[in-house]
């Protein structure tokens, strides 16, 4: 229920259905806008949203995304320097 | 791929599985005793297995494949009602291809397309519409197969055949609701669930608040997660962070695609077109109350069951499963697919007995796929 | 003599002086048959040397839509056939072309899909040196198909074989992966996806005979045609008894092909390549193979991609770009699009 994939609009097609053009990695295909809509459809060109069954279903939020990707990020930096203090207690107490 | 790639590189996950590691050991969860997460929707479970996160954590975290495959829980009988209604004279059957092979009492869709029958597959309920539109003298008649996530689809296809007023379009509704199987299952005395990771793409409909049952009476932690594999590891991480931690809450972890009160535009459509049935069969668990979604009498004209008086509005029918097929046992978490007595003998991929074989994201077709069993029998 | 028709009818399969007509104004032109009898009468040298063996191959070509970014059923029908040749170390010498024409089908398609053939031919070195015409009812045939045979000459002492593949050996493919595929895919329409992508449908012959100069060695190769790479590795897995491991990382694709793949819930792995080869080496000829093939326009893009193993043998796994493995089985009917 969850083939969803991230596209970005690039045009609208048809204002009066709500249609745009969404691009995939370079693929193309008419999506319906009705669920990301707010206001004149223009402003939807170059946004992000998520993909699924020929409907943009819900706008991508580039700050959260943003969040996610910076708390992993901080998460791999905190393990590394848990690795390096672990293994610089180990050498020093071989040392001993 | 923007969005998709960051979110799939291995070094971020070397951090997770260190991290979920030291997390499993101080809860103390091993091997023999491991911490049971359910995975709620199919799509997860097709993330685990395609990138092998099942073999990947800490062996303290067991993952339990849920209910949340619409395919797999179509019940035999509703593939025998679209069957009959494809074979109805005229009629163009539209449905997307993860329901072509799910085996029927006489036949699937596949083959009732090869005995003749003009069955089609679509990307979008948008596209059975435009075959409606080009095709005035046939009747157009698509499959809306489903949890929450597709629901919003087949609603906004329905309102805009109603604007159009086109005569020859119609839904088989077979669209489900999450929470209420996952009340049930949480009410079955024999679960053994420790958390939930939250279907992320029905959640970025319906929102995080519907889960807070989970939390709430049933003291479970539950992480709405995203669908690339540091998603779901840090998803599993805050599952068992909660668990450490002694609490239970509806956390979100796809923040950047779900929004805490879901979509107005999907939810609304949903609410106008769709109410819910009093009871609905699911293959596996039976009948649970309020799950399923029927078409409401004022888009009645787009309702294939009142169309060609099929399905639930002519009253109940008896649903037998196929013998020996352990579908529902599987599928609740009770059994793994390995434990199947019909897992590679009397039930493969080529001759599926039951839907979780059939279907891509079910957990038997994942496992032969991806090899779960099979390697892990070496 | 001329054809005045636009569209083919029942008459000209009725073996009379419409079919003639046909036949003189849409193929021998083209092709130019050495001969007008029934059968050509042929010779080369190669194959009477001794220990050259003749190699023979046939394939039939249905593809809908019969014209696609990238080729056409014609094009599909001389490098699928030549392809089957040359992988097995054969130089490809003539083809046979037998056409089922659909009746109404345009006899302007025809004059393309035989200018086609004839450009592919004539590239791949091969000429088209007999064949047929019917025509049948409409409905009966998807406008048209395409049936071609093709003899080759084995010259003394190359064995290709997929059984003697070794654990070591490695995996290389001359190219990107899913182009034809995807491109057929999108072509449908019924997905109603645009992608700017052609088919890779291309004659392999001058390739092959490019990396078994470099790499005598080579052990064997298959085209990676219905099925993909994966069914390709797994027949040859099998052959030999050996174990493969592909390297998820390495596996050379193209965005958009990618892009369509994650839309539809469809694995590369599996998607149909008409120019596209899998070719296992000894891992001391390993690189020049790989060099042979980048001298080659066909195989600018050629890459390793795994190796034969002694673990878990007949079986095709597949290292993850997570670190992980998973199991790459044969496929399973045909590969459905997918929302879940």
């Amino acid at each position: 229920m969850c083939l969803g994939i991230p596209g970005r609009i690039v045009a609208i097609t048809d204002e009066s259905r709500q249609m745009a053009m969404a691009e995939i990695s370079g693929v193309r295909r008419e999506v319906n806008v009705a669920c990301i809509a707010e206001g004149p459809l223009e402003v939807l060109v170059g946004e992000w949203a998520l993909i699924h069954v020929g409907f943009a279903m819900s706008r991508i939020d580039e700050g959260e995304a943003e969040r996610t990707l910076q708390a992993l990020r901080d998460l791999g930096e905190a393990q590394e320097a848990l690795e390096a203090m672990t293994q610089g207690q180990q050498s020093l107490e071989a040392a001993r | 791929m923007k969005y998709a790639s960051e979110f799939r590189d291995p070094a971020l996950a070397r951090a997770l599985l260190a991290r979920i590691a030291e997390t499993a050991d101080r809860i103390g969860a091993t091997r023999a005793k491991p911490v049971h997460i359910m995975e709620i929707c199919g799509g997860h479970t097709h993330s685990i297995f395609r990138y092998g996160l099942d073999k990947l954590v800490h062996e303290g975290v067991e993952f339990i494949h849920g209910p949340g495959c619409p395919v797999c829980v179509l019940p035999m009988a509703r593939v025998d009602e679209c069957v009959e209604i494809a074979e109805r004279p005229g009629v163009i059957f539209t449905t997307f291809g993860d329901a072509m092979r799910v085996p029927g009492h006489r036949k699937s869709l596949m083959q009732a397309k090869a005995a003749g029958c003009d069955i089609r597959m679509v990307y979008s309920p948008l596209d059975a519409l435009e075959l409606a539109r080009r095709n005035p003298g046939r009747e157009v008649v698509f499959f809306g197969l489903g949890f929450e996530t597709t629901t919003p689809s087949t609603a906004l296809s329905i309102q805009a055949a109603a604007r159009e007023g086109l005569a020859n379009f119609s839904v088989f509704c077979n669209h489900i609701t999450v929470p209420e199987p996952i009340r049930a299952l949480l009410n079955d005395p024999d679960m053994m669930l420790d958390g939930f990771i939250g279907p992320g793409h029905v959640s970025m409909v319906i929102g995080t608040h519907p889960y807070d049952f989970i939390a709430e009476d049933y003291g479970k932690p539950i992480v709405v997660a995203g669908f690339e594999p540091t998603d779901l590891l840090q998803s599993v991480l805050m599952v068992l962070t909660q668990i450490v931690e002694g609490r239970a809450a509806v956390e979100n972890q796809y923040a950047r695609v779900v929004p805490e009160h879901g979509n107005p535009v999907s939810l609304a459509a949903i609410a106008d077109v769709y109410e819910r049935r009093p009871s609905f069969e699911w293959r596996g668990l039976g009948e649970i109350d309020a799950s399923g979604l029927r078409i409401r009498p004022k888009y009645k004209a787009f309702d294939a069951e009142e169309k060609f008086g099929i399905g639930y509005a002519t009253g109940r029918r008896e649903v037998a499963e196929p013998e020996g097929c352990a579908c529902g046992a599987v599928m609740t978490g009770r059994i793994k697919p390995t434990a199947c007595p019909q897992f590679g003998r009397g039930c493969t991929p080529e001759m599926p007995l039951g839907a979780l074989m059939v279907s891509s994201e079910g957990a038997c077709a994942a496992y032969w796929q991806y090899g779960g069993a099979r390697a892990a029998a070496e | 003599m001329a054809l005045r028709d636009r569209l083919v009818t029942l008459a000209h399969g009725g073996g009379g002086r419409a079919m003639r007509d046909l036949i003189d104004t849409v193929f021998v032109p083209v092709f130019k048959p050495p001969g007008m009898e029934d059968q050509a009468r042929l010779m080369d040298a190669a194959l009477a040397e001794p220990g050259a063996r003749l190699a023979f191959t046939t394939d039939s070509f249905v593809v809908t839509p019969v014209e696609f970014p990238g080729g056409d059923i014609g094009t599909l029908a001389v490098c699928g056939t030549v392809n089957d040749l040359a992988v097995g170390g054969a130089r490809p010498l003539w083809l046979s072309a037998a056409f089922i024409i659909e009746e109404g089908c345009e006899v302007e398609l025809l004059h393309r899909v035989v200018a086609s053939m004839a450009r592919e031919a004539a590239g791949a070195g091969v000429r088209i040196v007999t064949g047929d015409t019917k025509v049948v009812g409409r409905g009966s045939a998807d406008r048209l198909f395409v049936t071609t045979a093709g003899v080759g000459v084995i010259p003394p002492g190359r064995d290709l074989l997929a059984a003697k593949v070794r654990p070591g050996d490695v995996a290389i493919v001359n190219g990107v992966l899913g182009d034809h595929g995807a491109t057929i895919l999108a072509a449908r329409g019924d997905l109603a996806l645009e992608a700017p992508l052609q088919s890779d449908c291309a004659a392999l012959g001058h390739l092959m005979e490019a990396v078994l100069a470099a790499a005598p060695g080579t052990v064997c190769a298959r085209d990676c045609t219905r099925g993909g790479l994966a069914s390709a590795v797994n027949e040859i897995a099998a052959a030999a008894g050996v174990g493969v491991v592909l390297d998820e990382e390495a596996l050379p694709l193209r965005e958009e092909v990618r892009g369509m793949c994650e839309i539809l819930g469809l694995d590369p792995l599996y998607l149909a390549n008409e120019g596209t080869l899998v070719a296992f080496v000894p891992e001391a000829q390993a690189g020049a193979a790989l060099a042979a093939m980048r001298s080659r326009p066909e195989g600018r893009g050629a890459v390793a991609v795994g190796r034969a193993v002694s673990a878990h043998p007949g079986q095709v796994r597949m290292r993850t770009v997570f670190g992980g493995s998973r199991i790459v089985d044969m496929l399973v009917g045909e590969q459905l699009p997918r929302i879940c």
